[in-house]
């Protein structure tokens, strides 16, 4: 039982460590892009450890948070594309290390931006 | 069609009572049963949201080795960034590029964009019909095929089984 609490108690450091380096990427990258990039996989990672670790450590709550891994395994990338998406309408600039844009390249947007405009 | 979405909504909401009431007694599984079924009637009469799905052993087979697959490459892909972050250089070169997939339902579509985002250094930003395109934090190729090569073959195999 102890060794399980152990187990449980490393895990859930582990994960903080992840959510952690994603607060760092948050601070270093450069433009929002990277930002998001960092940001979503370091935290369902960080997340999903987390909880794993709760589990490990008070079995009662399993069901519960299984179910919040799941959650959080299906909204996060969900989140961080919209917020992608909506970034790249806005036409929020890249940064100067991008080397190609194929969707602003493609111009499929511009398109949409018309459309919009005429509703 | 519309059966076979009907029993994967009552598993679902099934299963998702069973965790969450964490006990195995008689009369709530009957309670959980037969709510699940009585919702599922109500909302899904009309839904086609999982008719995509294949029902069968194989796909199932399918599912779970995708499942492996994929949490390997979520802890690759968080070393990967952790790694990126730590280092004092800050080692990116990004950039949006386009892949095409194979896949033709809308649901097959979305898991593998949200599996491109949850891998190493990519994250998608839109879909237009069958291309995706991906952020990229460290561009190795500009062209479609690299690009589809190394981002999105690896789900593609198992996907196509379990969406078509």
């Amino acid at each position: 039982m102890e060794t399980l609490k152990l187990i449980g108690a490393i895990i859930v450091l582990l994960g903080s460590i992840f959510l952690f380096l994603g607060a760092l990427g948050l601070v270093r990258m450069p433009d929002l892009f990277n930002r998001i990039q960092a940001g979503t996989k370091a935290s369902t990672l960080g997340t999903m450890l987390t909880l794993l670790g709760i589990i490990l450590l008070n079995p009662d709550w399993t069901g519960k948070l299984v179910i919040l891994i799941l959650f959080v395994l299906i909204t996060n990338p969900i989140s961080s594309h919209v917020l992608a998406r909506a970034a790249h309408f806005r036409k929020i600039k890249l940064s100067d290390k991008t080397i190609i844009d194929q969707l602003a390249d493609d111009g499929v947007e511009e398109k949409d931006d018309i459309n919009n405009s005429k509703e | 069609m519309k059966i076979k979405s009907f029993f994967i909504i009552t598993i679902v909401l099934f299963s998702v009572w069973v965790l969450l009431n964490n006990s195995y007694e008689p009369v709530l599984l009957i309670i959980g049963a037969a709510v699940s079924i009585l919702i599922a009637l109500i909302f899904c009469t009309k839904c086609s949201v999982f008719s995509q799905i294949k029902l069968s052993p194989k796909s199932l087979f399918y599912s779970i080795a995708y499942l492996f697959v994929f949490m390997i490459e979520l802890i690759k892909s968080n070393l990967d960034v952790a790694i990126r972050v730590i280092s004092p250089k800050l080692p990116i070169n990004p950039g949006i590029v386009k892949v095409k997939t194979v896949l033709n339902t809308e649901l097959g579509r979305m898991i593998l964009a949200n599996s491109i985002t949850l891998t190493p250094g990519t994250l998608s930003v839109d879909i237009r019909d069958e291309y995706i395109y991906v952020h990229w934090i460290n561009v190795e190729g500009k062209d479609i095929e690299t690009a589809t090569n190394s981002i999105v073959k690896k789900f593609e195999k198992y996907l196509k089984e379990i969406y078509g």
